[in-house]
C-alpha cells in the first residue's frame, strides 16, 4: 500500500500520551544504568489516522495469527545492532484503536515524530509507537526478536516491581503506563508570596482514564480533590487545578491521581532493574515568604 | 518456525502524489564533549559513531559504578549491540572510563 492509500481510507483521531519507557529513570533509587531521564519524555497530542484494524482487515487476517510486527526505515548504524522492530499480540492489533498516524496536531508528523507514517498504541510506553513505519507483518508465533525478546522488560511480578537492587525471576514485555500525576505550573525549589497560589497539572494513565486527583499541601497527611478539566478521551493527559491558601513557610507539595480501575500513585516508589514505569506520588518543595 | 501470513509495504514516496514531497531534517551541532582523560582518542574514535558523550557523562556515579560498571557497559555495546570494537582497544576504554567518570 502507497501513503497515498492509507490516506484515502476513513480517518480517525485520538488525543493521547506518548511517554518514553524510560522516562525519569534519572530518579531511581539505587540508581541504574541507561538513559538518566527527568519527567519530560512524555508528550500528548492529537493524532490522526487510519485504525490499524481497518488495514488488516483489507489484508485479510488468517486463523492461527498470533501477533503483527511493526518495522520502520530506519535501520542501525552498525549492521550487527539488531533492527528495531515491536510486536502487539493480534487482539490488541485488531481492538480499533491502534493506530497508523500520518497526522500530528493538525499537520503532518514531524520528521522526529515518525513522518512519514507511525503506529500510535494508546496507553502504551513509546517502545511500541514505531516511527517511520514500512512493514507490518502479521505472524503465526510470538516474535522474538531482540527488542521484544530480552529489552524492554519488566518484572513479572503483580505490581512489575522487584526489591531494590534485586534482579527479577521472571519478566515480561512493557506494556501499559501506570497511573501518573504532576504539578507543572510550581517547580521544586520556588519560592511563592504567601496567600492563595492556584496550582495546575497534569494527570494520566494506561487508558482507564483518570477519576479523582488530590493533592496535599502538608506533605502528604491531608488530601483534596483537585477540580478536572476538560476529558479530551481516556488516554489523554487530564487537566487539574486547585487553589491553595499558603501562609508564610516551607511546604511540600504532593499530587496523586487515582484512575477508573482504583489503580492509585503508590507514596514510596516501586523499583525495577530497567527504571521503566516510575509512578510514585511526586514531590514539590515550595517556600511561601 | 515462524511463517509470515501477510505482509504490508508503505511506498513512503510513491511518486505522482499529492505526498512525494520528501522531508528532511538538520541534526544540531553537537555539543556534548569526552572529559579528557587516558586513551580519549580510543574512547572517541570507537563510541560516537552510535551516541553522544552525553549518554556517559550523565550516567550514575558512585561505589557501585566503578569499573565492574563501565566492563559491563562496554560488553553490552560489543555483544549486544555488535559494537565493532577491537579486543585490544577494550581495556583502553574501561580504563578511560573508569578513571575519568
Amino acid at each position: 500500500m502507497s501513503l497515498k492509500d492509507i490516506r484515502e481510507l476513513k480517518a480517525t483521531e485520538i488525543v493521547a500520551v506518548n511517554q518514553c519507557s524510560g522516562n525519569s529513570r534519572g530518579f531511581f533509587n539505587p540508581r541504574v544504568a541507561g538513559g538518566q531521564l527527568a519527567n519530560g519524555a512524555m508528550g500528548n497530542a492529537r493524532w490522526r489516522g487510519v485504525p490499524l484494524k481497518t488495514v488488516l482487515d483489507m489484508a485479510g487476517v488468517q486463523q492461527g495469527a498470533k501477533q503483527v510486527t511493526f518495522n520502520g526505515m530506519d535501520g542501525p548504524v552498525v549492521d550487527k545492532t539488531p533492527d528495531f522492530i515491536k510486536a502487539l499480540d493480534i487482539d490488541h492489533a485488531r481492538d480499533g484503536e491502534v493506530m497508523l498516524a500520518y497526522g500530528m496536531n493538525g499537520d503532518d508528523l514531524p520528521v522526529l515524530n515518525g513522518f512519514p507514517l507511525r503506529l500510535v498504541v494508546p496507553g502504551y510506553y513509546g517502545t511500541y509507537w514505531v516511527k517511520h513505519l514500512n512493514e507490518i507483518a502479521v505472524i503465526d508465533s510470538v516474535f522474538d526478536g531482540y527488542w521484544m525478546k530480552s529489552a524492554y522488560r519488566i518484572p513479572d511480578t503483580p505490581d512489575n516491581s522487584v526489591e531494590p537492587g534485586t534482579a527479577p525471576k521472571a519478566t515480561i514485555p512493557i506494556n501499559r503506563f501506570t497511573v501518573r500525576s504532576f504539578i507543572t505550573n510550581v517547580a521544586d525549589g520556588a519560592k511563592l508570596k504567601p496567600g492563595s497560589t492556584t496550582l495546575k497539572g497534569i494527570a494520566f494513565d494506561g487508558g482507564k482514564g483518570i477519576k479523582e486527583v488530590a493533592v496535599s499541601i502538608d506533605g502528604g497527611k491531608t488530601w483534596t480533590p483537585a477540580k478536572l478539566g476538560k476529558n479530551l478521551g481516556k488516554y489523554s493527559f487530564r487537566e487539574w487545578k486547585l487553589r491553595v491558601k499558603l501562609a508564610a513557610g516551607a511546604y511540600e507539595l504532593k499530587v496523586r491521581a487515582t484512575n477508573n480501575a482504583g489503580d492509585v500513585q503508590p507514596m514510596n516508589p516501586l523499583w525495577n532493574p530497567p527504571g521503566y514505569l516510575r509512578n510514585v506520588v511526586e514531590t514539590v518543595r515550595v517556600t511561601a515568604a | 518456525m515462524k511463517q509470515q501470513l501477510l505482509a504490508i509495504v508503505v511506498a513512503a514516496f510513491a511518486l505522482g502524489t499529492a505526498y512525494a514531497a520528501p522531508v528532511s531534517y538538520t541534526l544540531p551541532d553537537e555539543t556534548a564533549a569526552f572529559k579528557p582523560g587516558p586513551n580519549l582518542e580510543v574512547v572517541q574514535n570507537n563510541c560516537t559513531a552510535c551516541h553522544s558523550a552525553d549518554y556517559i557523562n550523565t550516567q550514575p556515579r558512585g561505589e557501585k559504578f566503578k569499573r565492574d560498571f563501565w566492563q559491563a557497559e562496554v560488553t553490552k555495546m560489543i555483544n549486544v549491540y555488535g559494537a565493532p570494537i577491537d579486543d585490544a582497544d577494550v581495556g583502553k576504554i574501561v580504563d578511560y572510563l573508569t578513571s575519568t567518570y
